[in-house]
């Protein structure tokens, strides 16, 4: 065994007598194949059945809002909100998503009531990135730029007219809740 | 005897067959028992067309009340909004702590009285569950005709 290791180990390190040609070649279609991989890796790390698997209760809930049964019929799944769009940022987001495997295997929100029990946390987690990157994920669909007041309800431009196009709130400042159940509200800002 | 018998029946069958004791149009035949309800003189079993869907308008106007002590018609769309142990969607917009940023009108003083009438610092257990007593209107024609009018301060 050791010895076929060293055998292959020799001819890997002397230099080969394949043309320079085809070794590009090989090296390119490999990096091809790694990388459509690694993409469909990530493409089903962001389907709804993925993302089920940990947070059944909450696919449950999503079913009443506004971002799964609408009128124009355009979905905005789990990843569109949580997973940015941005290469860089969704790497990151991925790698500090795979804290929530060490939390998955610790059973943080295994069950129901402990779900119950974390879900304020988990929430305040989720506002305070979302005001950081100032909604970015709702920024991907809703663009304030081509928001058309006139088809707007009175209340939404009296806010959006004001507080939203100063920048002094973003959207998650008003939109709380907008996809999921609440936690308990006592003593956040504006509740 | 047995003529008797014969003859008695004969006619019975001449009655019931010939000359009905209902006539053809009374509602006898059919099962709703000749009561005619809102959606008209039909069978039971009959499956009525459905009507149009309705829709709340997203903002409109405030409406007027009819009466006092009328819980005022809630005048705006409340698609998804939460009202349950954990959060008050409506209280962010209209208790007095938020209102004035919101643009909404403030709780009258009446949601925060108890049953007993004592006078708490926030809103009563009681008023808690806006939707008891405020509800949407659709844009729907009223289904029977209401002569109703408001008293004459309210007009
Ligand atoms: C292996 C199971 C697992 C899968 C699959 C999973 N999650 Fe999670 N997720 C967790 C756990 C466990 C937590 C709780 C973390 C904690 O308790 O700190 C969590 C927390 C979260 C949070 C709360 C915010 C935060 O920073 O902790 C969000 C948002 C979230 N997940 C979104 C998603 C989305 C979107 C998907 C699908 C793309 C997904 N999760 C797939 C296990 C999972
Ligand atoms: C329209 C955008 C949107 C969509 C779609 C969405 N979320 Fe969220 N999610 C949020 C926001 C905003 C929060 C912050 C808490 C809140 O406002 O409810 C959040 C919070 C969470 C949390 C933290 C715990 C909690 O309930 O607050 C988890 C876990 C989560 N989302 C998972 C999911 C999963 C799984 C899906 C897909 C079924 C999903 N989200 C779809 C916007 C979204
Ligand atoms: C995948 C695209 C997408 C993303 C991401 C998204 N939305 Fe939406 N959202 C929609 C669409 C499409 C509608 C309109 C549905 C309709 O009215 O037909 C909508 C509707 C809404 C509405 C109107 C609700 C109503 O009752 O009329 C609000 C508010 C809203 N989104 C807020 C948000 C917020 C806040 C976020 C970020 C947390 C977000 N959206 C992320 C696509 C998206
Ligand atoms: C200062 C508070 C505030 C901010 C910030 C804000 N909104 Fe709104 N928005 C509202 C209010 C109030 C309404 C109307 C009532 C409701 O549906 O909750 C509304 C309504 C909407 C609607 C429905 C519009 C209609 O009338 O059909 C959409 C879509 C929406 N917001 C998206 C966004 C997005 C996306 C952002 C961030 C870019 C944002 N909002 C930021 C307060 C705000
Ligand atoms: C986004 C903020 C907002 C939310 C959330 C909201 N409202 Fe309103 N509401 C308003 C505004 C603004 C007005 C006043 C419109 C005007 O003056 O033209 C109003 C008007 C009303 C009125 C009419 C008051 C009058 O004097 O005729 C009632 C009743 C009402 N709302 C009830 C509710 C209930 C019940 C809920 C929760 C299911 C709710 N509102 C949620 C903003 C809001
Ligand atoms: C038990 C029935 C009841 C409940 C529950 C209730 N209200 Fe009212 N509300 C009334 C009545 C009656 C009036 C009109 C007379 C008054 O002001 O007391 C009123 C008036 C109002 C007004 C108009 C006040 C004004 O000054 O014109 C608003 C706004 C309002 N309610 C909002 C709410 C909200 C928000 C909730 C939920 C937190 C709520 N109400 C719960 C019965 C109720």
């Amino acid at each position: 065994m050791l010895k076929l290791l060293k055998r292959l180990w020799v001819i890997m390190k002397s230099p080969s007598t394949a043309s320079m040609g085809f070794i590009l070649v090989i090296g390119f279609l490999g990096g091809i194949i790694f990388w459509g991989g690694f993409n469909t890796g990530m493409e089903a790390t962001n389907t709804e059945a993925f993302c089920s698997g940990c947070h059944a209760p909450i696919v449950k809930e999503i079913r009443e809002t506004i971002h799964y049964s609408n009128r124009s019929g355009v979905r905005a799944i789990c990843s569109d909100c949580h997973v940015p769009h941005n290469w860089t940022d969704k790497i990151v987001r991925k790698v500090q998503a795979s804290k929530e495997l060490v939390a998955f295997a610790m059973g943080t929100i295994s069950t129901e009531e402990k779900f119950k029990e974390r879900r304020a946390h988990l929430a305040n987690r989720e506002w305070q990135r979302m005001k950081e990157n100032n909604s970015q994920e709702c920024r991907n669909c809703h663009q304030f730029e081509y928001m058309d007041f006139s088809e707007q309800g009175k209340r939404s431009v009296s806010q959006h007219s004001t507080a939203l196009a100063s920048g002094e709130k973003t959207c998650v400042d008003c939109h709380k809740g907008i996809a999921h159940q609440l936690p308990n509200m006592e003593g956040i800002e504006g509740w | 005897m047995k003529k008797l018998l014969t003859v008695i029946i004969t006619t019975g069958m001449m009655i019931f067959t010939v000359s009905p004791v209902w006539s053809e149009d009374s509602d006898l035949f059919s099962n709703a028992g000749g009561i005619e309800s809102l959606r008209g003189q039909v069978e039971v079993s009959t499956v009525n067309s459905a009507e149009i869907l309705k829709r709340e308008p997203k903002d409109q106007q405030l409406i007027d009340r009819n009466y006092v002590q009328q819980p005022p018609l809630i005048p705006h769309t409340i698609r998804g909004y939460q009202v349950n142990l954990n959060a008050n969607k409506c209280l962010s917009c209209h208790s007095f702590k938020n209102a004035g940023d919101m643009g909404a009108t403030k709780i009258s003083v009446t949601h925060f009285i108890t049953r007993e009438g004592t006078t708490l610092s926030d809103v009563s257990p009681r008023r808690y569950f806006c939707l008891q007593c405020h509800v949407t209107q659709a844009d729907a024609k009223p289904l029977v005709e209401n002569t109703f009018t408001p008293v004459d301060s309210l007009r």
